[in-house]
């Protein structure tokens, strides 16, 4: 495939993650900030981010499998993620932590976990997704083409 | 001694009568005989055509020497010399030769002669028959005559009488007739009356049954019909005179309508009416009708058919042209009423408003102050619901006020530059507090090509999102409700969703798009449509208040703003996401004069203003602590990050001339830090600005930080434009509001 090719591939594809949610104007921050002294710097968050993620979900899984679940810790733990997701821009993951955060001052546990799954499955979702769009990039690259810079329209 | 004489005695004695009668004719043959030729030739040399000299010479030859004979023979009653009967031998010699020449040749000649009177007969007939045609051609061209005249006279008004009136004078004087009437059909079409005659001025208006048999026999057929001069039609005069009355034509005049004219129809002559017209002739004359006058007549009936459907058209034309004319009138005054109407509805509107809100505005404002003060919970609960009771109603006052000025556009929409971003924060700043009562989570995401300051009506679009993001709040039970808006590029502003909708970008002008999206109650597909129709309410929408009117109005200002609006839903209970673009303008400069002073707005795009200022983060989570960096560094600051409080005091220095730190960790409090950072710095320049990340506008935090002695917060996440406003602005003014 040539490098025009792909190039569009990758940016109907990020679109595609724009407009599907999975990423909100924070990435296009991170992007912003990407330049020629930090070229890298994207990639570099984002796998610090799958990094960070990874504990704080083994620590959360551990936390609510207690009998007696420590709710401080656990909502200390999901700030820390919403956190995180809030500064890349991974809007799914914040808002499935914003709603696990309130029941986590309601105390149930039963609703925690059912909102850790979800905040497990939109974590390896976007993780999925992100991969997939580096790959792409180093496919570009690779060819000896550049990233294009995606416009945030419709 | 009787010698012999050389007489000749006749043979027998004659007897003396006898022969004296005999001697006269004789004579009188030998007369008729020589005048014959002499007259033959008289006539002869008289005409020029008779072609037979010759025989005529041989005629005459032979009479003449018949003629000598009969003479000579007089000559031998007596006694004759032989000389005599000698010229008598001679003569009938040549007489018997010429004779019978003569006779031979009269066998060509005879039959010649014949034929020459069969030929004439021949061209006598001939003659006749074309002193007949002759006769045929001139009248039937005078008839042509006739008729275009009539035609002329007749086609050359439009007036129905005058047609009618100038037929039956131009038929009477072309025909000699002695009267001429016409019958029309009356209303009904049950009888014919009598509405034209020629020679009577007042005729009596009398009517006859329309099934009389001489009648339907008239009106079976084109043509012109002798009818009985005593039937009902033709007994116009009272008989005057012993003689007979003449003879009596009738012919049907065909009324043509309008309406028998169809496009690929011609007329149907089935159903029609008809008229009829009658004509006498003069009852003292033995004149008979002749064919072409009754070729006349049938001519002249379906001219005169033809005049009158014009005739009809125009008065149909003329009468339709009063009618409208009068319509006109009718709807002028309507209009006039309407405008009155509408301009007193107007009065009584802005009477009214002002009247209303100022009574509303008043317990409003009693009500949000008697909440300041101290009360019982009881109390504080009556108050809290009369406020919201005003508010309600002050909103639905506003929103009739509003839909009815919209509904006849007297609404203007103000343009003035704005700024689009304070916009989104000011909505963000309104809902939250209602949402967070609901557990929702309300963000809001600008894209970085939306710009900051656009031209438009601040305060409808402002009342737009806010209605929208209200009824996404509204309608959620949980979950979060998410704003985002970007601009839109022309090609994909064809949307297939909204076949009826097709913006035209210009160059100062674009196009914001923002979607609303929740994940709430849904909307069901056959409800849609409904939705932006004022006071329709579904039956989810019943029971959550509201009086329906807020979408008819929000429709109602994008269209003003040449935008749109609509709603998608998976289904109830899926949620839905409000999407709407208006159109708004570009501002040229940024310092356009009609700037409004806020706080956080100078939007410093300089790069290189923050070159080598040093920042300090104190964030917990590696990433945030990342972006950060990074964004600052992007900006041109030298960046020292931390990761803890007492860290955090260990670096800070009077280098550092900004410390940003995240205040939110649960169970840390930031706010101990940050007195501590103030108070490591007595004096006031060398002290750092310390600005508070905080993830939640919430009131307590922002009380915190304002009593901490923060010189700012701003609102996570954190954008590029964000950061580097917030940072000349701190720079500028040492101090910063708020940055949402």
């Amino acid at each position: 495939m040539e490098v025009g090719q792909m190039q569009r591939r990758l940016v109907d594809y990020t679109k595609s993650l724009f407009m599907e949610g999975f990423l909100d104007s924070q990435f296009l921050q991170l992007q912003q900030l990407q330049d020629e002294n930090n070229p890298d710097f994207v990639v570099e968050v984002v796998s610090l981010f799958f990094e960070d993620s990874e504990k704080l979900l083994n620590e959360l899984t551990r936390a609510l499998d207690q009998t007696n679940v420590e709710f401080k810790k656990v909502d200390a733990h999901v700030h820390q993620l919403k956190g995180s997701s809030s500064s890349i821009g991974a809007q799914r993951v914040k808002n499935a932590c914003i709603a696990f955060r309130n029941f986590c001052e309601e105390q149930n546990t039963e609703a925690c976990m059912r909102c850790l799954q979800q905040v497990k499955q939109e974590y390896y979702l976007v993780k999925n997704k992100l991969e997939t769009m580096f790959r792409l990039e180093q496919q570009i690259v690779a060819a000896g083409g550049s990233i294009p810079i995606i416009e945030m329209s419709s | 001694m009787i010698e012999s004489c050389n007489c000749i005695e006749p043979q027998l004695p004659a007897d003396e009568l006898l022969m004296k009668y005999q001697y006269i004719s004789d004579f009188f043959i030998a007369l008729a005989y020589f005048s014959i030729p002499l007259e033959l030739i008289y006539f002869v040399k008289k005409s020029a055509l008779f072609p037979y000299r010759w025989v005529l010479v041989q005629f005459g030859a032979f009479i003449v020497l018949c003629g000598a004979t009969h003479l000579i023979n007089l000559w031998t009653f007596t006694m004759h010399t032989r000389t005599v009967e000698i010229v008598m031998t001679i003569a009938k010699v040549c007489t018997a030769v010429v004779s019978c020449a003569t006779a031979l040749t009269l066998v060509h000649i005879i039959p010649d002669l014949l034929s020459v009177k069969t030929r004439e007969l021949f061209l006598k007939n001939k003659a006749a028959e074309l002193d007949r045609e002759m006769g045929l051609i001139r009248t039937q061209e005078e008839t042509g005559r006739h008729v275009r005249m009539l035609t002329h006279e007749i086609r050359s008004t439009l007036d129905r009488h005058t047609i009618l009136k100038t037929t039956l004078v131009e038929l009477g004087r072309t025909l000699e007739l002695e009267e001429c009437a016409l019958w029309m059909p009356t209303r009904t079409g049950l009888e014919l009356q009598l509405s034209y005659t020629l020679r009577q001025q007042n005729p009596v208006e009398y009517t006859v049954p329309i099934q009389l048999p001489v009648i339907n026999q008239v009106f079976n057929t084109n043509r012109a019909v002798k009818i009985s001069p005593n039937c009902a039609v033709a007994r116009l005069r009272p008989t005057a005179g012993k003689y007979m009355p003449g003879e009596v034509v009738a012919v049907r005049v065909p009324l043509l309508h309008l309406s028998n004219f169809q496009i690929n129809d011609w007329p149907e002559l089935s159903t029609k009416r008809y008229a009829l017209m009658v004509l006498m002739l003069p009852s003292d004359s033995a004149r008979q009708w002749h064919v072409h006058e009754l070729e006349l007549v049938e001519v002249v009936a379906d001219q005169v058919a033809v005049a009158l459907s014009h005739a009809a058209i125009l008065e149909e034309s003329m009468r339709a042209r009063d009618l409208l004319m009068e319509q006109n009138v009718a709807l002028d005054l309507a209009r006039r009423e309407a405008e009155t109407a509408i301009r007193a509805r107007n009065d009584f509107l802005a009477v009214m408003n002002h009247e209303m809100r100022t009574p509303m505005d008043a317990i409003i404002a009693l009500a949000s102050l008697l909440l300041e003060t101290e009360l019982t919970p009881e109390q504080r609960l009556m108050v809290e619901t009369i406020l919201k009771s005003s508010n309600l109603l002050a909103t639905l006052i506003n929103d009739v006020l509003d839909l009815s000025r919209l509904e006849d556009g007297s609404l203007q929409l103000e343009l003035e530059t704005f700024n689009l971003h304070a916009v989104f924060r000011e909505v963000l700043n309104l809902i939250k507090p209602i949402a967070s009562v609901k557990k929702l989570l309300v963000t809001v995401n600008l894209a970085p090509d939306v710009p900051e300051y656009a031209i438009g009506d601040e305060k409808h679009l402002m009342q737009t999102i806010l209605n929208v993001v209200g009824n996404a709040v509204k309608f959620s039970k949980e979950g979060s409700i998410t704003i985002t808006a970007f601009m839109v590029k022309s090609e994909s502003l064809r949307d297939s969703r909204t076949p009826d909708f097709s913006p035209v970008p210009s160059d100062n002008h674009f196009y914001l798009r923002v979607q609303v999206k929740d994940f709430g109650a849904g909307i069901s597909p056959q409800d849609i449509p409904k939705i932006f129709t004022k006071f329709a309410q579904t039956q989810s929408t019943k029971n959550s208040g509201g009086s329906g009117l807020g979408l008819a109005i929000c429709k109602r200002f994008v269209n003003l703003m040449e935008g749109n609006i609509w709603i998608e839903s998976d289904g109830l209970g899926k949620g839905c996401t409000a999407i709407f673009l208006v159109k708004l303008g570009i501002p040229e400069r940024l310092s356009e004069s009609k700037l409004p002073f806020m706080p956080m707005v100078a939007a410093n795009h300089g790069q290189a203003n923050f070159h080598g200022l040093k920042v300090l983060v104190l964030d917990e989570n590696g990433i945030s602590r990342m972006v950060m960096k990074g964004l600052l560094v992007h900006l041109g600051c030298e960046v020292t990050t931390v990761s803890s409080g007492e860290e955090c005091l260990r670096v800070v220095s009077q280098e550092h001339k900004v410390v940003l730190m995240d205040v939110c960790v649960p169970g840390k409090d930031g706010y101990e830090i940050a007195l501590r950072i103030r108070e490591k710095f007595t004096k006031l320049r060398e002290k750092p600005l310390i600005v508070a990340l905080i993830g939640n506008t919430d009131k307590v935090i922002k009380e915190n930080c304002m009593r901490v002695g923060m010189d700012g917060v701003i609102l996570k996440p954190v954008s590029l434009d964000k950061l580097r406003s917030v940072l000349s602005d701190l720079l500028e003014h040492r101090v910063l509001f708020e940055a949402v």
